[in-house]
């Protein structure tokens, strides 16, 4: 077993970035994730791994410091909440079209504008359906506890790195700022600088020995071969649809009805599904791990099944709903329940909820 | 007198001047008299000079140049438009042991990309940034540039600059000298054989400022033309700039190791 420790998600997931052997991380402060810049530097990785941490400017400086920094292969992070995720979206999308495999996090908090610092799920669409210009996706994981906001680092880099794509993790402002036991994985070597340059060929950390040369680029004047590109991109988004959905199933085998709820909201959901069953509903829970690629697979069999209808439980006006809908495809009913703003639902709601949208309605 | 024939004087002992390897054999896309082609190559010949060539990273963000790629000769990274010092931060404290440029024009230094510039001066991060102030936006078409001058006719400042709407020409150059994070601060010119080797003394002082590791940055200005944006032949441009440029945007170094010099 793990070193066992009492932490903060934010602070949960600095620790796992410096025990997943990631070489930089640059970000700006912002609530509710300033923790994570705060504990790594006062965590002095660079004396504990080499990691090098740098505050920027603004988050548009950070997220080209990562476009710069990830594409000499090196494992880099970087972290935010909404706003400046907003910021940011110009670079994801050359990150995203240069296929450069970098992490990023969104500690979510309310919106439209300034907001709140509360949490918030209301950045679904921004993550899962684009955020910057272009055709674009990020492998988008959702974390439901502090355990999983330090598991998720090195499998977003995994990923990431398997599939040469952005990686980004979706949290929001309470599983950033509550505090769990964590179970910390061990130690993982950084790679040296002769390792990425033997491994990662496409990679601009200087021409190699053989005179190869690199460019990183998301630049191709001529339609056709930007076409190419495109095409290139959208055949690796199916791989991934295909190979990399993840999603937790509870008390679904036996369930009429099924909620859809990822992070905070599932956590609630759980305890809604418990006290509907008491009541003697038979409700299932379906969690998405992954936001994108979403389980819309998993959903069409629950809908084969005989469910009877999805309740789906989101911080926000409506829009992981949208892909509830696309899965289930008008079979049966949809519907959507949330609160807005900072506000989170209680399980009360949420029972409340299926019960007059999908059982009464 | 007997007739000369071109194959017969091409030997390898009369060689006197050779394009440097680290430059493609690819046609520059750049208009004819163009700078930017010129300086392109005076980077390239101090980094094959310094041996650096398996060791060097170069930025070139949107611009004109945004297709350096694919005329310098080594390991390049394109970046959006205003961010390449934030790239090149990324990439040396990574890399501390790399050599590590950007190449920039004056609306993406000095305009969009001004945060990302004045920060990486200040941090005195160890690289060198090359700055093309030709006083127009070439690229997207001759509209105006933070450092265009007063008065100066470009596409959307059909009148002339007019200091009252548009404020004034931007010495960003003067201004990053001001900060203790530069370590070498120039202006040079690629117009005349005499200025080509000036500046290209100061790229290498520049290069060699980092490869040593200098404390800060080494910032390197070319003052350059753009006759298709200021509507010039090749010729007229090069006299208009000295004339008007040359006499706003003065020559010469600003701060030498450090220090700057006094005038
Ligand atoms: C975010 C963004 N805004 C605007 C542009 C359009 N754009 C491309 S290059 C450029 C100006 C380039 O001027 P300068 O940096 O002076 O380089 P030059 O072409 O003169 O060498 C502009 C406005 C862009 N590519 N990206
Ligand atoms: S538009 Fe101006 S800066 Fe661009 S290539 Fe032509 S002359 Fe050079
Ligand atoms: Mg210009």
């Amino acid at each position: 077993m793990g070193e066992l420790r009492l932490m903060k998600g934010n602070e949960a997931l600095a620790e796992a970035a410096i025990r997943a052997g990631v070489d930089g991380y640059f970000g700006y402060p912002i609530t509710p994730q300033s923790e994570v810049i705060e504990y790594l530097t006062a965590e002095k990785p660079y004396e504990r791994t080499g990691m090098v941490v740098l505050q920027a400017e603004s988050e548009v400086a950070s997220i080209n410091m990562l476009y710069g920094a990830g594409a000499t292969g090196k494992k880099a992070m970087t972290s935010s909440s909404s706003p400046g995720i907003s910021l940011m979206q110009e670079g994801i999308s050359y990150i995203a079209g240069a296929e450069i495999p970098v992490v990023l996090v969104n500690v979510v908090r309310g919106g439209p504008g300034l907001g709140d610092i509360q949490p918030s799920q209301s950045d679904y669409f921004q993550t899962t359906k684009g955020g910057g210009h272009g055709d674009y996706r990020l492998i988008a994981l959702a974390p439901s506890s502090v355990q999983e906001m330090s598991d998720f680092v090195p499998l977003a880099f995994e990923l990431a790195f398997k599939y040469r794509n952005p990686a980004i993790i979706v949290s929001d402002g309470a599983i950033g700022q509550m505090m769990e036991k964590v179970e910390l994985f061990e130690q993982m070597p950084r790679m040296t600088d002769e390792e990425i340059r033997a491994k990662y060929k496409w990679a601009t950390n200087g021409k190699l020995e053989d005179g190869t040369r690199r460019i990183i680029t998301s630049l191709d004047l001529d339609p056709y071969k930007l076409e190419e590109h495109n095409l290139k991109l959208q055949k690796k988004y199916k791989e991934i649809e295909e190979n990399e959905v993840r999603y937790e199933k509870i008390m679904c085998d036996d369930a009429e009805y099924i909620i859809v709820a990822y992070g905070l909201s599932a956590r609630i959901s759980q305890k809604a599904i418990q006290l509907l069953r008491e009541k003697g509903i038979k409700a299932g829970l379906l969690r998405p791990i992954t936001l994108w690629p979403f389980p819309t697979k998993q959903i069409k069999e629950l809908v084969d099944s005989g469910i009877k209808g999805f309740l789906s439980v989101e911080m926000s006006a409506g829009q992981m709903v949208e892909d509830v809908k696309l899965a289930v495809n008008g079979k049966v009913k949809v519907e959507h329940f949330g609160r807005l703003g900072g506000v989170v639902h209680s399980p009360e709601e949420v029972v409340e909820a299926l019960e007059q949208k999908i059982i009464g309605g | 007198m007997a007739e000369i024939n071109i194959q017969d004087i091409i030997k390898p002992e009369n060689l006197v001047y050779k394009k440097t390897r680290l430059m493609t054999d690819k046609t520059l896309s750049y208009c004819p008299g163009c700078g930017h082609g010129t300086a392109h190559r005076l980077i390239m010949e101090v980094i094959e000079e310094m041996g650096k060539e398996h060791d060097t990273i170069g930025v070139a963000p949107v611009g004109c140049s945004v297709l350096a790629y694919e005329f310098m000769n080594i390991d390049m990274q394109e970046a959006a438009h205003g961010r390449a010092p934030a790239l090149a931060t990324g990439i040396k404290r990574l890399w501390p042991d790399k050599v590590v440029f950007t190449y920039q024009g004056d609306g993406d230094l000095a305009a969009i990309g001004t945060g990302e510039t004045i920060h990486a001066c200040n941090r005195g991060e160890n690289i060198v940034i090359v700055f093309i102030n030709n006083g127009i936006y070439g690229m997207t078409g001759g509209q105006m540039a933070p450092t265009t001058l007063v008065g100066m006719k470009t596409s959307t400042t059909p009148y002339g600059r007019d200091v009252a709407q548009m404020g004034n020409p931007l010495k960003i150059t003067e201004l990053v000298a001001q900060l203790p994070g530069t370590y070498y601060v120039t202006r040079q010119a690629v117009h005349t054989p005499a200025a080509v080797r000036k500046a290209k003394r100061a790229i290498r002082k520049a290069f060699e400022n980092q490869v040593n590791k200098k404390p800060g940055l080494s910032f390197v200005e070319v003052v350059s033309n753009c006759n298709s944006g200021w509507k010039m032949t090749p010729v007229d441009a090069n006299n208009w700039m000295e004339e008007n440029m040359f006499p706003f945007y003065n020559l010469g170094d600003i701060k030498v190791d450090g220090k700057l010099i006094e005038k």
